[in-house]
């Protein structure tokens, strides 16, 4: 358990933007993945994705790591931002272009 | 077992009793809601925080036996 929180630690202080979802960018397994995707490839920002259908540990683990139930899962700098729902409120209010600008997030090359 | 809509709401009114909770089954097939829940509860509480708080009224449920629960929060005018 310790060694999967360090192991998600770790990857969330590796990249700026990270998404943990069910499937890949080009083959989300789950609509609520699918929607996160969407509205990062919407901001045009680089980020990191992490399948957790490949990692039961890690599938556990970000849920008590974010003490939050489902998946998919954003973090910015390390911080968790939330959901797939919040993400679509945050970016209809204008807010989630406003994180990652405050981030000083890469753009996607 | 999947959750009807009328166990949802019960279970976030019983919770934030002051709740206004309006749920949509999005597909008709009884697995994929919409819940928009308006409550005083979220007053100066950030949207994890809010969404947290439904979460933690569905006890456990949530990412469990319902899986797809699109939430709204809101604080009342």
């Amino acid at each position: 358990m310790s060694d999967t929180n360090a192991r998600i630690a770790e990857i969330v202080n590796a990249n700026d933007v990270v998404l943990f979802m069910k499937g890949t960018p080009l083959f989300p397994q789950c609509g609520f993945s699918s929607r996160a995707v969407a509205i990062l490839e919407h901001l045009g920002v680089a980020y990191d994705s992490v399948d957790v259908l490949q990692d039961m540990d890690v599938r556990q683990g970000i849920k008590a790591y974010s003490d939050w139930p489902t998946i998919p899962q954003l973090y910015v700098k390390g911080e968790f931002v939330g959901g797939s729902d919040i993400m679509m409120e945050m970016f209809e209010a204008g807010e989630l272009q406003q994180l990652m600008q405050d981030a000083e997030v890469a753009r996607a090359g | 077992m999947p959750m009807t809509a009328e166990d949802i709401a019960a279970m976030i009114k019983a919770a934030l009793p002051d709740a206004q909770v309006e749920i949509s089954d999005l597909a008709g097939d009884g697995n994929h809601y919409s819940a928009r829940v308006t409550s005083t509860a979220f007053a100066g509480k950030n949207r994890v925080q809010q969404h947290k708080l439904v979460y933690d009224a569905l006890g456990g449920r949530m990412g469990g036996v319902l899986h797809a629960l699109q939430l709204t929060t809101a604080i009342p005018n």
